[in-house]
């Protein structure tokens, strides 16, 4: 075997077939795929970003229930103890008032008995000048003896 | 009844224009340069639509193909490098396909020649030393130019002095560096070429059978030569990336 132009003709074939290779072939499919694996790669990350931010998420939102759970607590609380106070206070007030009533009351009664005393002693006094007049017979004058009665009167 | 000796040499003749140094073999240039503008139009082809997330049909396939090659160089090549990548690539797709040509029937193609008044043409172009010692010799140049940049020229000049006796032994390492130097590209050409060859030459014995039994051995014989067929491009590949590999590390005495 010698040394021919086929041998060069295929080396030229070989170089120029590397570089149309790497025109067509190699660079074009290994950038693709490059840039796929990057994508892929961000998209994983992307996903584990945002099933870190759903974690947060639910925490905060745990967070916030037991808060808004312990403000109603707080808040049913406070209006239970002032339901209480109220109703205390009505009590409180209602007896107050009522006493008073029953003090009214017995003041009125022992005026009435006060004033029906007088009536009655002036009655009596009348009574009794009425007996004296028939006893004695004779009139009594009550301008005469005023005096006379209401003494009678005041020892009634 | 065909003469077996008149056939056997009739077919291991290639279709030669020109004499001495100006014989262009034109069955083995047209039909790797055929199989060549096949690959490249097939990347044009696929290169047009490329789809970024839906790949299809044959783009999957040669983004399987690029990423088994691209796995054997960063297993092998020490470094990152733009050549190698493709250079693997084409080695292997190449040599592939001009091995498949193997697997055509051994009078296909001489017979539809024959129609057009050619008398001799081989259909496999790696069955011709010059395409296997071709490239082999493009891979060869490409160790001088990586050696050179990887180690300058005296630090590559100091291996063959100094390797592998040490450099009082000077004159029988410079000779077995050479051997070992020149060994390398020879093997690799001569490696494809012998299984191809060996390969015709068992389809061609075949042949000679008689038509109602030649099947059988045909077929056995066809099935084992895709097991080599894909073997030696692979082979050929894994060993361009390695002396590559070496040509390129940086130690001198990594041979």
């Amino acid at each position: 075997m010698t040394i021919s132009v086929t041998l060069l003709v295929q080396m030229a074939s070989f170089v120029l077939l590397i570089f149309f290779v790497n025109r067509v072939l190699w660079g074009p499919l290994t950038t693709i795929m490059a840039r796929r694996q990057k994508r892929i790669a961000d998209g994983l990350a992307a996903a584990e970003e945002g099933r870190r931010a759903l974690d947060r998420a639910h925490e905060q939102e745990e967070e916030i229930l037991k808060l808004a759970r312990e403000r109603a607590a707080e808040i049913v609380d406070h209006a239970e103890r002032r339901a209480r106070g109220l109703i205390e206070e009505a009590r409180e007030r209602a007896q107050k008032e009522g006493e008073e009533m029953a003090a009214l009351r017995q003041a009125e009664a022992a005026t009435e008995m006060a004033r029906m005393r007088e009536a009655l002693r002036h009655d009596v006094g009348r009574l009794a000048l009425l007996g004296a007049e028939r006893v004695v017979q004779r009139e009594i004058d009550p301008r005469l003896h005023a005096d006379l009665l209401s003494q009678v009167m005041e020892q009634l | 009844m065909k003469h077996p000796i008149a056939y056997m040499t009739d077919h291991l003749k290639n279709l030669t224009v020109g004499h001495g140094f100006w014989s262009f073999q034109l069955d083995t240039i047209g039909i790797a340069a055929v199989l060549g503008a096949l690959i490249v139009g097939t990347g044009w082809w696929v290169g047009r639509r490329l789809d970024e997330d839906h790949p299809t049909g044959m783009q999957n396939v040669l983004e399987a193909v690029v990423e088994f090659v691209d796995e054997q160089i960063q297993g092998i090549f020490p470094a990152r490098d733009p050549l190698i990548g493709p250079l693997a690539l084409t080695v292997f797709v190449w040599v592939l396909l001009m091995n498949m040509m193997d697997e055509l029937p051994v009078d296909l193609l001489p017979t539809i020649a024959g129609w057009f008044g050619v008398r001799h043409f081989r259909s496999t172009p790696t069955a011709d030393p010059y395409t296997t010692l071709g490239m082999a010799l493009c891979v060869f140049l490409l160790t001088l130019v990586y050696n050179v940049r990887h180690k300058g020229v005296l630090g590559y000049l100091k291996g063959y002095v100094v390797h592998p006796f040490g450099p009082y032994l000077f004159p029988f390492n410079i000779l077995m560096s050479l051997v070992e130097e020149l060994a390398k590209p020879l093997s690799l050409g001569l490696r494809l070429f012998g299984n191809m060859f060996a390969g015709e030459l068992v389809f061609l014995l075949i042949a000679l059978l008689p038509w109602w039994f030649a099947w059988i051995p045909g077929t056995a014989w066809g099935i084992f030569h895709l097991l080599i067929i894909t073997l030696q491009a692979f082979i050929f590949m894994i060993l361009t990336i390695m002396y590559l590999a070496m040509a390129a590390s940086e130690g001198d005495g990594a041979h």
